[in-house]
């Protein structure tokens, strides 16, 4: 039913800054050293990565020893065509590897070269990351070990107490996906109107307000009907002056955002107000559309650049008394 | 204690809009039809959603919209698969603070990669990181099913995922005085638990969580008919060994965050039309099955 | 209905950046301490309900599955609610429903928040194609309805600053608080920056990692405690949409109906008499007299008033918000169980040095969206 309305493309993205506290921290630095640490549970068991919390006793797991960087395969999947952020961009197979000394498995990726060359059981070491910086990515990925290593015996506990690093406090972890948004009929239909210079309402058919963009009806959960033009001037209800800078901000500070309530609509939207100083707005202002050049409008509501005193007298309060 | 039945249910799965507004609007319509209640007469609303299958914060806050929420409503939402917000809603009837009850999930899973975007589910520390796709996850747990000899070579050489799709559910729920005569599926028991995530942790041939809620549940002999909510073939199989049935009805559409909700609505809908006298639903989330909810339920009360 | 009741609170020190602590070690600060002062030990536990505003602040995608061990839920039934700001005063009244169906006995409920994973404006300031880049931020969001109720009712511009230096000063009474102020004035207030206007920089909350956790009961359970329970004599829960046409949104009607449904549950007819302290949302201060009149405790256009003669401060008639509040600690997330925890906390006895003497009825009350959802709880000493 929406096959045919409009839809764009949304990236989200930020670096995400974990803190670790002190069983991820001292593992996480571990791997900076290239060494694997596991904690050890009050069953004895060694997990890796370690559980920050017994899941017996509830207790703070406070125990890690060293593993070996060799483990063995225990189960695995082939990915032939890495997705982004995966850790190899060539074909490669994900798999649970119990390292030696460890009574757990952890995921990770291991560069097998082939489909064939991985299977459960396979022995495999990590192939440590040439910058480390106390990540799981210390660890590039793991490859097949074709002969010991001789590296770490395993449970070392002095081994792991001595020389130990301070623990890393926060590691980053960028985060990065694409979406695809959809805009509803009602919504594809008032975009398209302001790409023509109008700006539509919709009528809910069951209260009889006009709704600005047209939508659902929220107070009645019914969808609008009446289609009809509003005009691209009317009255400030309320609004504020956003003096201060935040993460995600499109403006630059100071600017007024007012909420509008057009002539012939139910329902203000907002928008920004310039062309007159900041402390001149005011509850009841008369604002008009400034629209940008007719040669940029598209589908977009950035065709109204902002709204600007329309010299016209105030608007009584009574008149928008409702709409605060 | 109160008897609580499933009276309505409808699921579009249809392409929505991100917002879901626009498709949760029929299906309440044909819900409460079913049920033979009005709008105004639902006591209680809950969701379920994910702001990370939308791509946007709140994301469930818009969806309000479809209801009509003026005057206000007594409403509440879970970040979960609908089918949580049922047993939320269930509680809430029993509890005596609701006699019915509007249930529904909705989610347009092609929004976003979901094989990507359920990464975020798993360790953020230690696994997220790696961004292991969530086909990759299940292949890891149907591999050592196989190997345990729980799956088939040929389980495990077709093993698939039901595709994700874009959907929206909802489920009528009534306490019995007010079911009056309708055709109804009476919870006789359901039931959730959540096992340890950690992927090398678990027995992932096992489904610890499954076996304890269908326990809670009541489900101690077969049922004529379940819907179990398995995004992946192998994991239809663990599942067979959990929930017994006569018959299976096929899962072969995803539609993350309303699926297991859609899947106990369509228990329900055997147990109404009278086909069925017993049967179970069953809801999964997270990775490799590692939350289930099971709701059983019967033709006469 | 059966009873329920609230064994024992705990929560976490509450600090713009914890980074001496994972997600997991940040709940289970609340948590150990909730079980410890309500003599609960793990296996009592029988269900875990854990609330979280927006997954983009940490960029988990449902945290509760990662956390599920570490918070004690593993093979136990766990729910994980989202109700935007009100979430915490949700997760308290879910916690109470899984109570009050008789299935459950003992439930925690836990609600945290680590916003220094990442940046919560940012997070509340991504676009979605096809909209107007008019973000304002949170501030930017409700600074237009401050205004629309200094206009509505008259009231003097200081009310603002008055509610910012009575609850920051409360703040300082309160070891978990994150912003601690005891020589904040009138004057500094005023002279503080203007953010959005008519907000000020020291009349907003603050961005905290914090979490919050409490153990409730059954009535078997509250009377086997050695120890001062909090009985919940009622809860509510009302939702409105964020924008429709006609919506008040300084005196907003699911606030209003959510308050009126409480009263008539727990059986108070005057709220400002028989309501000994109340802990009410207010990340902007203006909202203190604002959400006095929403829930009843005075008529339209009296909050300010109220809140000038000082009632509400602590050895006012009505103590409002004797913990700090939101002002002080912002946890967003955790933000609503803290207003129902030290609801509890003052009847149970055990606030600390913003202990409300005698106190024996008190409100927690949330609220989040576009001042859309509402919940709230009264708690006493006695059932």
């Amino acid at each position: 039913m929406c096959v045919d309305t409009l839809s764009a493309p949304l990236t989200i993205a930020f670096d995400y800054t974990r803190s670790l506290g002190p069983v991820l921290g001292r593992f996480m630095a571990g791997l900076r050293e290239r060494r694997v640490l596991g904690g050890r549970t009050s069953d004895g068991r060694v997990h890796v990565p370690p559980l920050e919390y017994d899941p017996v006793t509830h207790a703070p797991v406070t125990e890690l020893v060293e593993v070996s960087p060799t483990g063995t395969v225990v189960s695995w999947a082939w990915r032939e065509d890495p997705l982004e952020g995966q850790p190899l961009d060539r074909p490669f197979a994900w798999a649970l590897i119990r390292l030696d000394g460890a009574d757990t498995a952890m995921l990770h990726a291991v560069d097998a070269g082939s489909e064939e060359d991985i299977n459960t059981g396979l022995r495999v070491r990590i192939r440590w990351a040439a910058e480390r910086t106390g990540h799981i990515r210390d660890i590039s990925c793991f490859e097949p070990a074709t002969e010991d290593p001789g590296g770490v015996s395993p449970l070392s506990q002095a081994a792991a107490d001595s020389g130990e690093t301070p623990p890393v406090l926060i590691m980053t972890t960028p985060i990065r996906l694409h979406y695809l948004h959809t805009t509803s009929a009602e919504e594809d239909r008032y975009l398209r109107a302001l790409a023509e210079g109008r700006i539509i309402g919709q009528r809910c058919p069951s209260c009889r307000k006009v709704y600005v963009p047209p939508r659902v009806c929220p107070a009645c959960g019914v969808a609008p009907d009446e289609i009809l033009d509003v005009e691209d001037r009317g009255t400030v209800t309320t609004f504020c002056v956003v003096n201060v800078p935040f993460a995600g901000q499109r403006l630059t500070p100071p600017y007024v955002v007012a909420q509008v309530l057009l002539d012939g609509a139910d329902i203000p939207i907002p928008h920004l107000v310039l062309g007159v100083p900041a402390d001149q707005v005011r509850m009841g202002l008369r604002v008009a559309a400034v629209w940008r050049d007719r040669a940029a409008w598209s589908t977009t509501p950035e065709n109204i650049d902002h709204f600007e005193p329309s010299g016209e007298p105030d608007a009584p309060y009574e008149s928008y008394r409702e709409h605060l | 204690m109160n008897d609580v039945a499933i009276i309505g249910f409808a699921r579009s799965d249809r392409s929505v809009t991100t917002s879901g507004v626009e498709t949760l609007v029929p299906v309440f319509e044909q819900a409460l039809a079913q049920a033979g209640l009005g709008r105004r007469e639902v006591d209680f609303w809950c969701s379920g959603s994910s702001d990370y299958l939308a791509g946007r914060a709140f994301s469930f806050v818009s969806a309000v919209d479809a209801i009509g929420a003026v005057p206000p409503i007594s409403e509440s939402h879970v970040e979960m698969d609908a089918a949580w917000a049922l047993y939320e809603a269930y509680l809430k009837i029993l509890a005596g603070e609701a006699e019915t009850a509007l249930v529904y999930g909705f989610g347009k899973g092609t929004a976003g990669d979901s094989e990507r975007v359920l990464a975020l589910q798993l360790d953020p520390y230690t696994v997220a990181p790696l961004w292991p796709d969530a086909t990759s996850v299940a292949t890891l747990q149907a591999r050592l099913a196989f190997e345990a000899g729980l799956i088939s070579e040929q389980d495990m050489a077709q093993m698939a995922a039901a595709p994700v799709a874009d959907g929206a559910s909802a489920v009528v729920l009534a306490a019995r005085d007010r079911v009056r005569g309708r055709p109804a599926a009476w919870i006789s028991g359901i039931a959730h638990r959540v096992d340890p995530q950690g992927l090398g942790e678990r027995d992932l041939t096992t489904v610890p969580s499954a076996v304890a809620a269908a326990r809670d549940a009541g489900l101690d002999a077969p049922v004529d008919v379940a819907a179990l909510h398995a995004p992946f073939t192998h994991q239809e199989v663990l599942l067979r060994d959990v929930v017994r049935a006569g018959v299976y009805l096929p899962f072969d559409s995803n539609a993350m965050f309303s699926a297991g909700l859609s899947r106990i609505g369509a228990a329900a809908g055997e147990v109404m039309s009278g086909r069925s006298l017993t049967a179970a639903g069953h809801a999964t989330s997270g990775p490799a099955l590692q939350q289930n909810l099971i709701c059983a339920l019967r033709g006469k009360r | 209905m059966r009873r329920a009741a609230v064994l024992g609170t705990g929560q976490t020190e509450h600090r713009t950046r914890r980074t001496d602590v994972s997600m997991a070690g940040l709940c289970r600060e609340a948590i150990d301490r909730a079980l410890a002062d309500s003599g609960t030990d793990w296996s009592q536990i029988d269900a875990v309900v854990l609330g979280k505003a927006p997954d983009l602040f940490e960029g988990v995608m449902m945290p509760e599955l990662f956390l599920a061990d570490a918070i004690g839920a593993a093979g136990k039934p766990l729910l994980r609610v989202h109700t935007a700001g009100s979430v915490g005063g949700a997760t308290a009244i879910v916690a109470t429903t899984l109570i009050r169906s008789g299935v459950h006995r003992r439930v925690l409920a836990v609600a945290f928040e680590k916003q220094s994973e990442s940046n919560a404006m940012w997070a509340l300031s991504i676009q979605p194609p096809f909209s107007a880049p008019i973000t304002a931020g949170a501030g930017g969001y409700f600074a237009p309805h401050i205004r629309s109720y200094i206009r509505r009712f008259d009231a003097p511009r200081h009310i603002g600053a008055l509610v910012a230096v009575k609850d920051r000063r409360n703040g300082a009474l309160n070891p978990y608080a994150h912003l601690r102020q005891p020589d904040i004035t009138l004057e500094s207030v005023q002279a503080s920056p203007m953010l959005w206007d008519p907000i000020r920089y020291d009349e907003t909350c603050p961005s905290s990692d914090g979490a919050c956790a409490v153990v409730i009961g059954d009535q078997q359970a509250a009377e086997a405690s050695e120890r001062q329970v909090a009985w919940i004599r009622a809860t509510a829960m009302r939702t409105e949409p964020t924008f429709y046409s006609g919506k008040d949104h300084v005196d907003p009607r699911a606030g209003a109906e959510a308050a009126a449904a409480l009263w008539a549950a727990a059986g108070v007819k005057d709220p400002l008499e028989e309501i000994d302290v109340a802990e009410l949302y207010v990340p902007f201060s203006w909202f203190e007299p604002m959400w006095l009149e929403n829930v009843g405790f005075v008529g339209q256009g009296q909050g300010w008033k109220l809140v000038e003669s000082g009632e509400t401060a602590l050895g006012g008639a009505l103590p409002v918000n004797p913990s700090g509040g939101v002002l002080c600690s912002n946890p967003i997330g955790a933000s609503g169980l803290l207003r129902f925890a030290e609801a509890a906390m003052q009847v149970m006895g055990r606030a600390g040095e913003h202990q409300v003497a005698g106190a024996s009825t008190a409100l927690g009350h949330a609220y989040g969206g576009g001042s859309q959802f509402f919940s709230m709880w009264v708690v006493g000493r006695n059932p």
